[in-house]
């Protein structure tokens, strides 16, 4: 052992000392109408001790920490998953097998499960939205969820002012999400990196804080609520029909009002957005386009020389990513029928980068599994969400550590030649 | 019989109060392979940069097939038929070799977003056309084996064979190869001399080449010009260059 591992053993204890210290052991409280200050219980001051012998312990030995890091077996998928050949088989029967049982399975659990699953449903559009820009133009974008925001106010304020129906709006949202998007991509064009995520991070929060201040138009703090519902074919799913004359759904199918077919139909349609996205998502990839986009991550300048329009590229990820953020703004606008500029914060946009970065940059698989963990996980981890920060910080060094290519890394198309 | 395909006169490109290249004129007739030569730092990848659209040179013209070429954007540079490869390999490292061949034909495909996706009968043709047209040229360099492979995986000679051919699927009239048997051993660059020759001889295009790589210069070069110092030298063919005093200077020094 080298006396700089003591060194540096001793610094990280040191910063964990002084920070543990002015966290935990000292505290602001009021003691009758004055603001005292207090120091921690004996309890405490045992727990910081651990903690700090704990720090200072693993950088000592940080060696066999790493060691024993090395040894945690990494999943192979491969020995899990039948060979290649029999999966090119099994795959479309997989793929509708998930899609039969995705349609089945609310009708069999509770209400409070499906509108979480729907939730991840809206996480899932919003995070293979993102992949176009960031994980397959390699452009990184730290403002996504301005886009979001403008999906959802879209439809809010159309169904506001002029009583225009889900159905009618989400093309609408994905369509002016898109011009957001285009708008954004023209000064940014020359920008690339740090200066690219500084940039549209100053976007994100622009589009928040003009919802938040045009007062007259946005509702602004208070937002906009009572937003419509989507109706299946003209048919509300309230208790009674809000215009004389109009049928809701029990009344035409002749049924008891149950709230949980309003929750189950608003996932049906989550359900429906996704699949549109994965496959149309999934065929740009395989199109001239994405790879395009996935040449000019990898290098712009072999892009131009090529004679790759470099300008059209980088508006048409931006444009398609910001679409599909737009069609994920429309339905949580309709599912949540209040939205406020307190839904459109920069954590949103952290957390959908998160669902990224953490599913494999590029991998619609990765992304959707990625999705599933960071909106279920919190709801698990209900009594520990004060350290809600903490664990997500956690849980992204551990999969740096563990696989810092994502859950489920990108695989490359296999292209059949025919051999002359 | 042969034209006059690329024309550069009084080529002049000033960094602020630098001079990088300064009048430096260059002919390129078709089927013909041409090599700027000089010390390292005289000048000849700027050359290639304002020739390719990546500077916009001070002065001069560049005309390739009588057409003014100098200002416009390098994506419609290459798109006229002037391809370039660069000192550095620069490959879509993290993609496969096939997928690297198909975004060079990005512009010769059907890049219309709804015929894609509805995967029109145009669509599939001219996606067809493309992995044929790949092969055809993977073929050409022995790279068809390594189709599937990422690009980044390749040993050195053959990135730089993916990037020739690369190139040549955009279908160039020219071919600029900025040293391009940099870092291969000697019978890599046996077979880059004979795939050059064949480009001239079999696929009837011209070749512009930067090389430092003398034995290879001076056997296939139909014509040389010399730069020093960002100022044109010396030019003719190679037993001209080799007899020139001024270059001899230029590249040993003054007694």
């Amino acid at each position: 052992m080298t006396s700089s591992k003591l060194y540096n053993a001793i610094f990280a204890a040191g910063i964990a000392l002084i920070l543990a210290c002015l966290m935990i052991g000292v505290k602001l409280d009021t003691d009758s109408s004055v603001l005292a200050v207090k120091g921690a219980t004996a309890e405490q001051w045992i727990w910081i001790a651990v903690g700090i012998s704990v720090v200072f312990l693993s950088q000592l030995f940080s060696a066999q920490v790493d060691a024993l890091f090395g040894a945690i077996p990494k999943p192979n998928f491969k020995a899990v998953l039948p060979q290649e050949k029999k999966m090119a088989v099994l795959k479309p029967w997989l793929i509708s097998a998930v899609i039969v049982g995705m349609l089945i399975w609310p009708f069999m659990v509770s209400r409070g499960t499906v509108d979480l699953a729907t939730l991840t449903l809206i996480y899932i559009m919003l995070g293979l939205g993102l992949n176009i820009v960031v994980g397959l133009a390699g452009l990184l974008d730290l403002g996504f969820v301005a886009f979001y925001a403008v999906g959802a106010y879209t439809y809010a304020l159309l169904s506001q002012y002029f009583g225009m129906s889900f159905w009618a709006c989400l093309p609408i949202s994905a369509g002016l999400a898109a011009l957001f998007g285009f708008l954004l991509g023209f000064p940014v064009l020359r920008l690339r990196g740090d200066y690219l995520a500084i940039v549209t991070l100053g976007f994100g929060e622009i589009i928040r804080i003009l919802l938040n201040n045009w007062t007259s138009l946005t509702g602004g703090p208070n937002g906009i609520s009572g937003i419509d519902k989507p109706t299946l074919f003209g048919l509300e799913f309230n208790r009674r029909a809000k215009e004389e004359g109009a049928m809701t759904f029990h009344e035409y199918f002749d049924m008891d009002y149950s709230s949980s077919y309003k929750v189950i139909f608003l996932y049906l349609i989550a359900v429906l957005l996704v699949i549109c996205v994965i496959y149309l998502i999934n065929r740009l990839m395989r199109m001239p386009i994405g790879r395009a986009w996935e040449a000019l991550r990898e290098d712009e300048i072999a892009c131009r020389s090529l004679g790759l329009n470099r300008t059209a590229i980088k508006l048409s990820a931006f444009t398609l990513g910001a679409s599909t953020a737009g069609f994920a703004g429309c339905f949580f606008a309709a599912r949540q029928g209040f939205i406020s500029p307190e839904s459109f914060i920069f954590i949103e946009s952290a957390i959908i980068l998160a669902i990224v970065v953490l599913g494999g940059m590029g991998s619609q698989m990765g992304i959707i599994f990625a999705a599933i963990i960071m909106t279920i996980l919190p709801e698990l981890a209900r009594e520990f969400s004060e350290y809600r920060m903490l664990l997500f910080g956690l849980l992204m060094v551990v999969m740096m550590r563990w696989r810092p290519e994502g859950l489920v890394p990108i695989k490359r198309p296999n292209l059949e030649l025919k051999q002359q | 019989m042969s034209q006059l395909l690329l024309d550069v006169n009084g080529l002049t490109m000033r960094f602020g109060g630098l001079v990088a290249v300064n009048g430096v004129n260059l002919k390129v007739k078709n089927r013909q392979i041409v090599s700027v030569i000089g010390p390292n730092g005289a000048g000849k990848t700027t050359v290639f940069n304002c020739l390719s659209g990546f500077y916009i040179p001070t002065e001069g013209s560049v005309m390739l097939k009588n057409q003014q070429i100098a200002g416009l954007k390098d994506y419609q540079i290459s798109r006229k038929g002037l391809v370039r490869t660069f000192q550095h390999v620069r490959l879509f490292q993290k993609m496969t070799v096939i997928e690297n061949m198909l975004v060079a034909q990005h512009r010769h495909l059907n890049t219309n977003l709804f015929s894609g996706l509805l995967k029109t009968p145009n669509y599939r043709r001219l996606e067809k056309d493309a992995m044929e047209h790949a092969a055809h040229w993977l073929k050409e360099v022995r790279l068809l084996d390594y189709a599937n492979r990422e690009a980044g995986n390749l040993s050195y000679g053959q990135q730089r064979r993916l990037e020739i051919a690369r190139c040549m699927v955009t279908q160039p009239e020219l071919l600029m190869l900025d040293e391009p048997a940099a870092g291969l051993n000697p019978n890599e660059t046996k077979e880059l001399d004979e795939l050059i020759i064949s480009l001239r001889d079999e696929h009837e295009i011209s070749i512009l080449l930067i090389e430092h790589d003398m034995s290879l210069v001076m056997g296939i070069s139909d014509h040389i010009y010399v730069i020093a110092q960002g100022t044109p030298l010396a030019d003719g063919n190679a037993e001209q260059i080799k007899g020139n005093p001024d270059v001899i200077k230029a590249y040993l020094g003054e007694e």
